[in-house]
């Protein structure tokens, strides 16, 4: 990790710690982001992803450690890295009694667009995200996907080199999400943004550059999805059952493996899972409803380097399986 | 420093704009107090007895406590959005921005002062139904101590609402501590002949002194007395550092690192 490169990195952490009251949200947090890639914060609520992120974004002082945003200091210049960074809040931060274009205007304002450049800006960003024929309409009148576009529009409005995003895909249907996809992809290839974002998406997570595990406010994982997919030896063998703990009780007095109850569904690594296949089927015909083998996916990283069992809240689960 | 000057007029022009989209709001702060005035100088002005015992009636006497109640008003109104900016999330967009808090308390309580002397000053237009012809100068430096009182109220208001969660929690802090005050400002009823203990809390009340001023002001050549009044001096000073106080106040709390 320790290279000596001329360019400060997008993000560097080091021995970030963040304390509510009694609670760690952040136990020393060592992270590095590179210039241009998409890095993508995954872990379950309360991990640490959201403190993390309000620390990046100014919001939140960290009790100790530092974070540098290419080389400035988040505590000692704050100015200098809010120039930097262009934040997308999970909550659109818009002004629901303003104009989609109002919005814009105040934001420009903000980080000191002259007018002309004001106005050139948000005509790109309008177009860019497909609002220019939205750019009359007041805020509070659009729907959560537009909303969003929106948020990312005034994230986007002053250039900023790195853009954080918190869990952008919420609320989004799949085409949007497909859309914001894309737009990062854009974003990165021709504007040479770095990305950082929270998600609880195995999807969203595959698509990174390199994939940042948080768990009680450890990093618990860092790497590119193939690589962290790698570790695990064999196959993934997954069954859907009525009676998950019976079932895993049963998987353990057959084959010895342990395995993990996921969303309702029993997850275990094999060597040679489809060979384990017929036996599993004879065994428990009457409690099993499917059985299948794959290989490894992300959530199998997750949840042999977290020990959750469960992805968020029961939604995001949801979504994560279907990846 | 362009850039802040810039970032306090968008964030004052956003409170305009949206405080005037609602039209409600803009009803509300406006006719109340010209509701109570006409309503309150008609049932006491028979029992009213002017302070000093000589000088126009209740409708004069109550006259520069409801534009002072105005500005209270809007003030309130006005600074109610900083509990909607940060339960919608547009504040936190604001507080990542490159911009000095200062000018974010400044912008939010510029646009606040300017909507509450721009409502007052249009009641200031009914002083003749009152019997008062204040002159020009008068006129100019109502409008000035208006803006001071205006501004002092705003910040105020702000404290208030920085911390509160609700709008509704706003409300009763309006009700048991922002219309005392103004109850006990000398708008409503003079100092002069008033027990010794009220005396004492109207002398306390930092709103006495603008009100008292502003009644200077547009009571001129009315005939009225100003027993009881603090002196012009005085008010200036007491209104000039009301504003200071509230407004340090309302930049400390801004400045606090977040939860």
């Amino acid at each position: 990790m320790s290279r000596s490169e001329s360019a400060p990195p997008a993000v560097l952490t080091e021995g970030l710690a963040h304390r509510f009251g009694e609670r760690q949200a952040l136990a020393g947090l060592d992270l590095i982001v590179r210039e241009k890639e998409l890095c993508v914060l995954l872990g379950p609520n309360g991990g640490g992803k959201t403190t993390l992120f309000r620390i990046l974004s100014t919001l939140l002082r960290p009790t100790s450690g530092k974070a540098l945003v290419f080389g400035h200091d988040i505590e000692r210049e704050p100015d200098a890295v809010r120039r930097l960074i262009g934040v997308v809040f999970q909550s659109p931060a818009v002004d629901r009694q303003l104009t989609v274009l109002e919005n814009l205007e105040v934001q420009g304002r903000l980080y000191g667009l002259t007018r002309s450049a004001l106005r050139r800006e948000s005509r790109e960003m309008l177009q860019r995200l497909g609002l220019l024929d939205r750019a009359g309409d007041r805020t509070g009148t659009l729907s959560g996907g537009l909303l969003r576009r929106v948020e990312i529009a005034k994230g986007l409005l002053h250039r900023p080199r790195l853009l954080l995003l918190d869990e952008p895909s919420t609320g989004l249907d799949p085409a949007a999400r497909r859309d914001l996809h894309d737009l990062l992809d854009q974003l990165r290839s021709r504007d040479g943004v770095t990305v950082l974002m929270t998600s609880h998406l195995m999807e969203e997570a595959e698509r990174s550059d390199r994939l940042a595990i948080l768990s009680r406010g450890r990093l618990v994982a860092l790497g590119t999805p193939a690589d962290l997919k790698a570790e695990i030896a064999g196959e993934v063998v997954v069954i859907t059952t009525p009676d998950p703990e019976a079932l895993r009780e049963g998987v353990r007095r057959l084959s010895g493996l342990t395995a993990s109850i996921v969303d309702g569904t029993v997850r275990f690594e094999a060597q040679d899972g489809h060979a384990l296949i017929p036996r599993l089927a004879e065994a428990f015909a009457d409690r099993v409803t499917s059985i299948t083998v794959g290989r490894p996916t992300l959530l199998d990283v997750f949840v042999r380097r977290t020990g959750h069992r469960f992805l968020g809240d029961g939604a995001g689960g949801d979504e994560g399986q279907a990846a | 420093m362009r850039g802040a000057v810039m970032a306090v007029g968008a964030l004052a022009r956003r409170e305009m704009v949206r405080f005037f989209r609602e039209r409600t709001r803009v009803v509300g702060a406006l006719l109340q107090p010209v509701m109570f005035w006409v309503f309150f100088s008609a049932g006491l002005g028979a029992s009213f007895r002017p302070p000093g015992g000589t000088g126009p009636g209740y409708a004069a006497y109550l006259f520069p406590g409801t534009v002072v109640l105005i500005l209270l008003f809007t003030a309130i109104f006005s600074t109610i959005s900083v509990i909607e900016d940060r339960r919608e999330g547009f504040l936190q967009g604001v507080l990542v921005a490159p911009v000095p808090r200062a000018c974010i308390v400044l912008g939010k309580v510029l646009g606040g002062t300017a909507l509450a002397v721009s409502q007052a000053v249009l009641v200031l237009l009914l002083a003749p139904l009152a019997g008062l012809r204040p002159g020009p100068l008068a006129i100019a430096g109502a409008i000035g101590v208006l803006a001071l009182i205006g501004f002092a109220l705003t910040a105020l208001s702000f404290c208030i609402a920085w911390r509160m969660q609700s709008t509704q929690g706003f409300h009763a802090i309006m009700t048991v501590f922002l219309m005392p005050l103004w109850l006990l400002s000398g708008s409503f009823f003079p100092a002069d002949g008033a027990p010794a203990w009220l005396r004492a809390l109207i002398a306390a009340d930092p709103l006495t002194y603008g009100v008292a001023f502003l009644r200077r002001l547009l009571l001129s050549g009315s005939g009225a007395s100003d027993a009881g009044l603090p002196s012009a001096g005085l008010s200036l000073v007491a209104t000039l550092l009301f504003g200071a106080v509230t407004f340090g106040c309302a930049l400390t709390l801004a400045r606090r690192a977040d939860r």
